[in-house]
């Protein structure tokens, strides 16, 4: 195994060079000879049958050459694709305009192709639409109550599918508790909101059969198969490339209506077609992340031992499935354990269809709402038991000697030490220390809150999904990468050029990565889960393996020696005992190339590709403790100090981890304070633009101390966890455990999010203080 | 519809001088964009929040996104494409390149002509005077912690270059 060098090292990203000079290539950037434009007509309407729709006073504007409406593509574009293994799921049709009727307020009903972009918008306005309105189902809960409208006629209710579990002796766990902590809680819908928009062009070449779709996707494989099938065209006549993507979170890891109508477009006016989507589309017509409304129980010992748990959800799914709609809330569910040894589990999943757009994976896709659930009601139990916080999580978890550690949910989380991690974030913090100050400020009527997030989650999936690297050693001893995975800010040129740099001896300067092409990568799934350096740098890492043993034979072959009398080093195949018997890989891929020397049994050309599945999800975790102080008379939350100590298993590069949790949780504090999707009760979006939706600035917020501990995960031979959805997970429960920690002086035991001034003051004002330093 | 009256404009790009006929309403971003080709400079959003289309017009920086073309005529504008000279980098460019201050890089141009901003005005910032300068870009990525350090390290060494000019 060859000296790591690279791997570990703070290496500077190979991707900036262009994007700080501005000649980075999002999709917006690529124009195209003979190029039109696309505007989509939005339902301004919740719920309501299209009653007419007049689009020539459109047609006629000059510079317009088409309209096209919802009837007119239902036989021609299929029906939107969603995950479907499970066996209660409904799916309604989801067309790429709508036919017949508007189930949510931003469905689109008709698309304008122009010249330009202004024409196109213009025309808009001229198209007629006369609607009329049906009854709005905007309340998930409310959709499920016998007598509520139904949204989607080819069914009897609103109940989109179920998914329960349940494992152990329940009943039993709740009859022997000293304790029942029962907890209600709202994880409210969040907006993605890359800065980046969605943006699609497309073109169609006849003669060579070749319908290119420019994306700013992170499934461009994925997106590949799918736009073939809804088109009718054999996947190798489609070609789909994600250029430079400016930021997913995993909206972009979708299949979406657009795609699909501006390849059908392409294909049929012979012109390249362009849609950039404007940010009010964004908001209302991208997927959402969380939107469950659930009750939690759990049953405890009066020393705070965890002998069973309830949770009762309701997800919020929109009117219509997109691709992985269905898969996000049973991730909740198989992470409700947390870090805790539960024996008896019982997670019950509706889902709900409700008038709005849909809900999707974003950023911990379920998993940010498992950590919140299970972190908020250890602190219940805390709160309840009148125990520490510390101590209460610290009864509860599982020995570091107990991995793979198996949960009441099925799982078995691969490696883990939470008590490192504690300890190491409390050390960090000078836990001791703040709990002091606490109680000294509070005696002054000042309100310090200390909260606590011992996280763990699940990621880099995993069992049935895999990703594809190759490794191409080229004549001139440069190398080239092609990964499956689709970085959109991620930095695997980068990663993944350390990886090989070690495995080949090859400088970082000599290696490229291409990635993000389907006729230049063969085939991927995709960057999402936290998965392209855990599964896809592993790809790369066996595919550079075995080209380094492929060197070896040729080496052997032209320094007359056995494969096994050759040491590697540095990049040099040398004899054992006569080091100036060598050769480097650079000789060797010269070589190789010169003479079409193919010896014995190896195949001709120095690349090797691999595929590499994993036997197991990995489970990144860590600590998180988060100070604030609020301020009763205005309701503000300041935050003083945030640390965050997290275990990804291996890192490749500190500075790329580093950046990943800490955009993590600036999104997971986005949550708890800021965000949040509002719908009236008429379906109509009250958080339509960046104006409303709150999407953390530079400003008010912290320096975030992050420290490590590293937990190799043994699903596979680098030990990568993974750590892009981390930071998210963990923070959302520790800053709202902080908050609510400096409340409990008003008796404050719970607040949904996100956590307003203006919800602060009500309570405060509502409430009466406690006695100074009447809590520990 | 009746014919939209074209109007001429010259404006002096990252030293260059081009002139067009566009219609009154053209953004300002749309004419660097997609009349000059200048895509550096992006479109976030659609209110004026996130910032990512800050050029520098006439040494003050602005939202190109709330500024009609029209209304840049005569002016001086400096584009995140003007910043490098040749192969040499701004401080910026490469502090944030230095400093991690980028992922996706697409609020990038619009963050290091802020910075440029505030560098310009007040060479020695502190970091909450860093923090509000940047206040009107959005960035989803990094959770500005990197780019707050590009800043300061863009900061110190355009300090000691300008301490090396002097002597």
């Amino acid at each position: 195994m060859p000296v790591s060098k690279s791997v570990g090292a703070r290496v500077k990203r190979r991707e900036d060079p262009k994007l700080i000079r501005g000649l980075g290539q999002y999709v917006d950037d690529i124009n195209l000879p003979n190029m039109l434009h696309v505007a989509i007509l939005r339902s301004p309407y919740a719920h309501a049958q299209i009653k007419k729709l007049d689009a020539d006073a459109a047609r006629r504007l000059s510079g317009v050459v088409a309209v096209c409406t919802g009837p007119e593509l239902e036989d021609k574009i299929g029906t939107l694709p969603t995950t479907a293994d499970n066996p209660t799921l409904k799916i309604p049709a989801h067309h790429v305009l709508a036919t017949g009727k508007v189930c949510f307020a931003g469905e689109g009903v008709a698309a304008v192709v122009a010249e330009d972009r202004y024409t196109a918008r213009d025309a808009l306005d001229l198209i007629q639409v006369e609607y009329e309105t049906l009854p709005v189902v905007s309340d998930p809960e409310k959709a499920l109550t016998p007598g509520s409208p139904v949204i989607h006629s080819e069914f009897t209710d609103n109940l989109a599918f179920s998914w329960k579990h349940e494992q152990g002796d329940v009943a039993k766990a709740f009859k022997q508790a000293d304790k029942i902590v029962k907890q209600r809680l709202i994880h409210q819908r969040l907006a993605p909101i890359a800065i980046e928009t969605r943006a699609v062009l497309a073109r169609y070449l006849p003669e060579a059969k070749e319908l290119t779709v420019w994306s700013s996707t992170q499934i461009p494989h994925i997106l590949r198969t799918h736009l073939a099938q809804l088109l009718k065209l054999q996947e190798n006549e489609v070609r789909v490339i994600a250029p430079d993507v400016g930021g997913g979170f995993g909206c972009k890891l979708n299949v979406y209506a657009e795609e699909a109508l501006l390849g059908y477009l392409a294909l049929t006016l012979n012109r390249p077609v362009k849609w950039i989507e404007e940010r009010r589309e964004n908001i209302r017509a991208t997927i959402h992340g969380r939107g469950q409304v659930g009750e939690v129980e759990v049953a405890v010992k009066k020393d705070a031992t965890i002998l069973g748990l309830r949770y009762k959800v309701i997800a919020d799914i929109g009117a219509y499935h997109q691709l992985f709609t269905p898969a996000i809330p049973p991730f909740t569910g198989l992470m409700l354990s947390g870090c805790y040894k539960i024996p008896a589990m019982s997670i019950e999943v509706s889902a709900a269809f409700t008038n709005k757009m849909s809900t999707d994976a974003y950023r911990g896709a379920g998993r940010p709402e498992a950590a919140y659930v299970i972190e908020r009601i250890i602190d219940r139990v805390a709160q309840e038991l009148k125990l520490d916080a510390v101590a209460v999580r610290r009864r509860n978890f599982p020995k570091a000697s107990e991995f793979p550690f198996k949960t009441a949910t099925g799982l078995a989380y691969d490696s883990g030490n939470y008590q490192l991690a504690l300890g190491k974030a409390l050390k960090l913090a000078s836990y001791e220390k703040l709990r002091r100050e606490q109680r000294k400020l509070r005696s002054r009527g000042r309100y310090l809150g200390i909260g606590l997030s011992t996280y763990v989650e699940i990621c880099a999936m995993g069992p049935g999904f895999w990703e594809y690297g190759k490794v191409q050693l080229e004549p001139t001893g440069k190398v080239t990468v092609f990964s499956g995975a689709s970085p959109h800010g991620q930095g695997q040129q980068t990663s993944f050029a350390q990886i090989v740099s070690d495995e080949l001896g090859v400088a970082l300067d000599d290696i490229t990565v291409v990635h993000g092409d389907t006729a230049q990568v063969p085939r991927g799934m995709g960057t999402f889960g936290s998965r392209a350096t855990a599964v896809g740098g592993i790809a790369v890492y066996h595919a550079a393996e075995q080209v380094r043993e492929k060197a070896r034979e040729i080496a052997s072959h032209l320094l007359e020696v056995d494969a096994d009398d050759l040491v590697f080093s540095d990049g040099r195949f040398s004899v054992k005992g006569v080091p100036k018997k060598a050769l480097t890989i650079q000789q060797i891929a010269r070589q190789a190339q010169e003479t079409g020397d193919s010896p014995g049994k190896t195949a001709p050309g120095l690349a090797a590709e691999h595929q590499f599945e994993p036997s197991n999800f990995t489970f990144p975790f860590g600590t998180h403790i988060c100070v604030v102080e609020i301020d009763p008379q205005t309701g503000n939350i300041a935050i003083k100090k945030y640390f965050a100590v997290d275990d990804c298993g291996k890192v490749i590069n500190p500075l790329l981890v580093d950046g990943q949790l800490q955009g993590g949780i600036v999104q997971g504090l986005g949550q708890a304070l800021y965000e949040g999707v509002v719908y009236d009760e008429n379906g109509q979006l009250r958080t339509g633009s960046l104006l409303d939706y709150g999407v953390p600035k530079a400003t008010n917020l912290p320096r975030l101390r992050l420290s490590r501990t590293e937990t190799p995960s043994p699903v596979n031979p680098l030990g990568i966890k993974g750590i892009g959805e981390a930071g998210t997970i963990g923070s959302t429960p520790a800053i709202v455990n902080a908050v609510i920690d400096a409340l409990a002086p008003f008796g404050v035991t719970h607040i949904d999010m996100p956590l307003t001034p203006q919800k602060i003051w009500r309570l405060c004002q509502g409430a009466k203080a406690a006695a100074a330093g009447g809590r520990k | 519809m009746d014919a939209v009256r074209k109007q001429e404009i010259t404006l002096r790009i990252n030293g260059i001088e081009h002139s067009r006929e566009v219609e009154p309403r053209l953004l300002l971003v749309h004419f660097l964009r997609d009349v000059l080709g200048l895509t550096g400079t992006h479109i976030g959003c659609d209110t004026s929040s996130c910032g990512a289309c800050t050029v520098m017009l006439d040494k003050m920086a602005v939202k190109s996104c709330t500024v009609l073309a029209v209304q840049a005529d005569g002016a001086e504008l400096l584009t995140i494409e003007g910043l490098a000279q040749g192969d040499r980098l701004h401080p910026l460019q490469e502090a944030f390149w230095e400093c991690h201050g980028l992922q996706c890089g697409f609020c990038t141009p619009g963050m290091i002509l802020s910075a440029y901003q505030l560098l310009m005005r007040n060479p020695k910032p502190s970091e909450p005077e860093i923090r509000h300068a940047i206040d009107g870009n959005l960035c989803r990525c990094t959770g500005y912690e990197h780019i707050v350090d590009s800043v300061q390290y863009a900061a110190k060494r355009m300090k000691s270059k300008a301490k090396k000019s002097r002597v």
